[in-house]
């Protein structure tokens, strides 16, 4: 995954299409106005730096273990950041530079390790819990879009159906009942929150499908699916990029809430939101525990969320600042 | 205009059957059932197991039960898995509980959200548009638990502000206004909390509005007429940006009531989400279903209530 959802290649559209010639050119511009945009950028360069991490993460905690997430030294517990590991320990116990760089949790485990690997675990939740929604979204409101009639009618009745449950409640219902997994958690939230996608992807097909390109296809006898799925949906992607990149930010959010009830990834895996939900019972004792991961997922959250609005902004015309 | 209604509310019953029928689907379909909960314990013997699944007709196919369900809740006769109390009492009971943290919650999110965003709109890129922007997003990216703990962790100490519970307990005052004073404190810093997401969305959502009708040719002859700021903003613009803000009133209510879990949970709050909280933990179908099928009800009664309103409101719209 790109750090940059603004550069990612744009899909191949069918020549000849009259939609093509000004894509390239609406590229560049999307990103030019994305420069202009302070914030938006701030939040690129983190969320660039948090892929880094991530990568780092699962390479050092699992792969090649520098930092141990799940080592206990129940001597050295509690012990505040930066604070120099006790010289007793065995050799093979010492953390990485004989240091606790943001300090130990109640059993004494590395909170920098926990927190590398939590980045993994937090961010690929974001991202397959979004992918399941987007394809869910798509193809509905693909199906919906362009049968119309019939169709969208069933389609937008389940929507609407969706839409009157409180998400979060049933989300908490199904993780409840599943047996605990990070996989559930992942279908869970994506299954729950496709239905924004389905109504913008809709939208847009319902005003594109009666535009010339598309009477151009289907009279070269394209079959309805090649019609959506690659003529169609590339052109109404923009929109729905905004909404996935602000869906990442929220499902990190779901995950952090559904730990804090006792739902989420469950040890000896850690995540933000368990590490942070642990945390909560040392917040006098120990209130990095508690500080540490909630900062970080509110800087990584708002990344998230400053990157959607900012591409938000440059791609709709409407709000463009005149140069 | 009765022939509208008429169509709205039959459509919105048959909503409710469908909603009705996935709320049990999925509860009942995933694995775990109510027999299960304490699969450890040595004296639980297969017989057992099998009694308590026969006393709750979870033995039976998945239409009879949900006949059963139907029943009960009609008849009012729907007990809970876990104490055998009525359900139905129960959940108002709750709810009534949860009614003055959600009004509250919306009063604040309404009262400080429009007054920020109209004025991030008209004076946009001024330093008060990019502040109240940042603001905004912090306050959406934070976890709602998170920056609960902090703020109790300040007001406990620095104003003595209660933070458990709807009421003192073993507080027996003399005069009933003190009785009254005890509850608002109590409802002072969760209905804060509740509402701090619901504010930030709300004047992000307020601001485009406003921008986008701001931008309109109406408004600019509003102005060329030489009409004052004000009277231009106020009577001209916000008119016509209010017109969504009445298809939201229906969608608040399944975020009040999903959000309530993790509020109420945090300050103690004995309302609607914290009785499905631990209907989830105890697998009380009864109640789980129950409360899923309230919370689609009175969705499909605010978007009904949001449809007549848009109406009303709107000359250009007439229902026919």
């Amino acid at each position: 995954m790109a750090a940059t959802p603004a550069r990612r290649p744009v899909p191949a559209l069918p020549s000849g299409s009259d939609a093509a010639p000004g894509t390239v050119a609406l590229k560049g511009e999307v990103w030019r106005q994305l420069r202009r945009d302070r914030l938006a950028l701030a939040g690129l360069v983190v969320l660039a730096l948090l892929f880094v991490t991530a990568l780092f993460g699962k390479l050092l905690t699992e792969w090649l273990v520098v930092f141990d997430p799940t080592l206990v030294r129940l001597p050295e517990k509690l012990l505040p950041p930066l604070a120099f590991a006790s010289a007793a320990l065995p050799a093979d116990q010492l953390p990485a530079f004989g240091h606790y760089l943001l300090g130990t949790d109640d059993l004494g485990r590395d909170v920098f390790a926990r927190m590398l690997q939590g980045s993994f675990v937090s961010l690929s939740i974001g991202f397959v819990a979004v992918s399941i929604e987007l394809v869910i979204g798509l193809a509905l409101g693909g199906l919906a879009g362009f049968y119309g009639g019939r169709v969208d009618a069933l389609i937008m009745r389940f929507t609407d159906v969706m839409l009157c449950f409180p998400t979060f409640f049933l989300i908490l219902t199904v993780v409840a009942l599943l047996p605990p997994s990070i996989w559930n958690i992942m279908l869970v939230i994506g299954v729950t929150s496709w239905m924004g996608t389905c109504r913008f992807v809709r939208a847009e097909l319902l005003a594109l499908r009666e535009q010339d390109f598309v009477r151009a296809a289907r009279a070269l006898g394209l079959s309805d699916a090649r019609v959506i799925f690659r003529h169609l949906i590339p052109n109404a992607i923009a929109p729905v990029l905004v909404s996935a990149t602000i869906a990442v930010a929220s499902a990190i959010l779901t995950e952090s809430a559904l730990s804090y009830l006792g739902f989420g990834v469950q040890p000896p895996d850690a995540s933000w939101g368990n590490i942070l939900s642990d945390g909560r019972a040392f917040l006098f004792d120990a209130p990095w525990l508690f500080v540490i991961p909630g900062a970080a997922i509110l800087v990584v959250v708002l990344a998230f969320n400053l990157v959607g609005e900012g591409l938000r902004d440059a791609l709709n015309p409407r709000l463009r600042r005149s140069r | 205009m009765a022939a509208f209604l008429a169509r709205a509310l039959a459509q919105r019953c048959a909503l409710l059957v469908v909603i009705s029928m996935l709320a049990f689907a999925v509860i009942h379909l995933a694995p775990g059932e109510p027999s299960e909960v304490d699969p450890m314990n040595p004296r639980m013997k297969p017989q057992d197991i099998a009694r308590i699944r026969a006393a709750f007709h979870l033995d039976e196919p998945l239409h009879a039960q949900y006949g059963y369900w139907l029943r009960d809740l009609a008849t009012g006769e729907l007990r809970s898995f876990k104490d055998g109390q009525p359900v139905v009492p129960r959940i108002w009971e709750r709810f009534l509980n949860s009614v003055p943290l959600f009004l509250v919650a919306i009063l604040i999110e309404w009262t400080v959200a429009f007054p920020i965003g109209i004025r991030a709109a008209v004076t946009r890129g001024s330093r008060f548009d990019r502040t109240s922007t940042f603001f905004a997003y912090l306050l959406i990216s934070v976890p709602s638990f998170f920056v609960a703990y902090l703020v109790v962790l300040g007001v406990v100490n620095a104003f003595q502000l209660p933070v458990i519970g709807m009421r003192t307990f073993g507080f027996d005052p003399a005069s009933s206004l003190r009785l009254v004073m005890d509850r608002i404190w109590h409802l002072a810093i969760p209905s804060l909390m509740a509402a701090l997401t619901g504010l930030a969305v709300m004047s992000r959502y307020v601001r485009s509005q406003m921008l986008e009708v701001v931008a309109q040719d109406y408004v600019r002859t509003a102005r060329a007429k030489g009409l004052a700021d004000d009277q231009v903003v106020y009577h001209h613009a916000l008119r016509n940006a209010l017109l969504p803000f009445v298809t939201m009133f229906g969608f608040l209510i399944p975020g009040l009531i999903g959000g309530s879990v993790i509020i109420e949970q945090i300050f103690a709050w004995p309302g609607i989400g914290r009785l499905g909280y631990e209907a989830i933990l105890a697998r009380d179908f009864p109640v789980i279903l129950t409360l899923n099928f309230f919370a689609a009800a009175l969705t499909l009664a605010g978007t009904f209530v949001s449809d007549v309103l848009y109406a009303v409101v709107d000359p250009r719209i007439r229902l026919g």
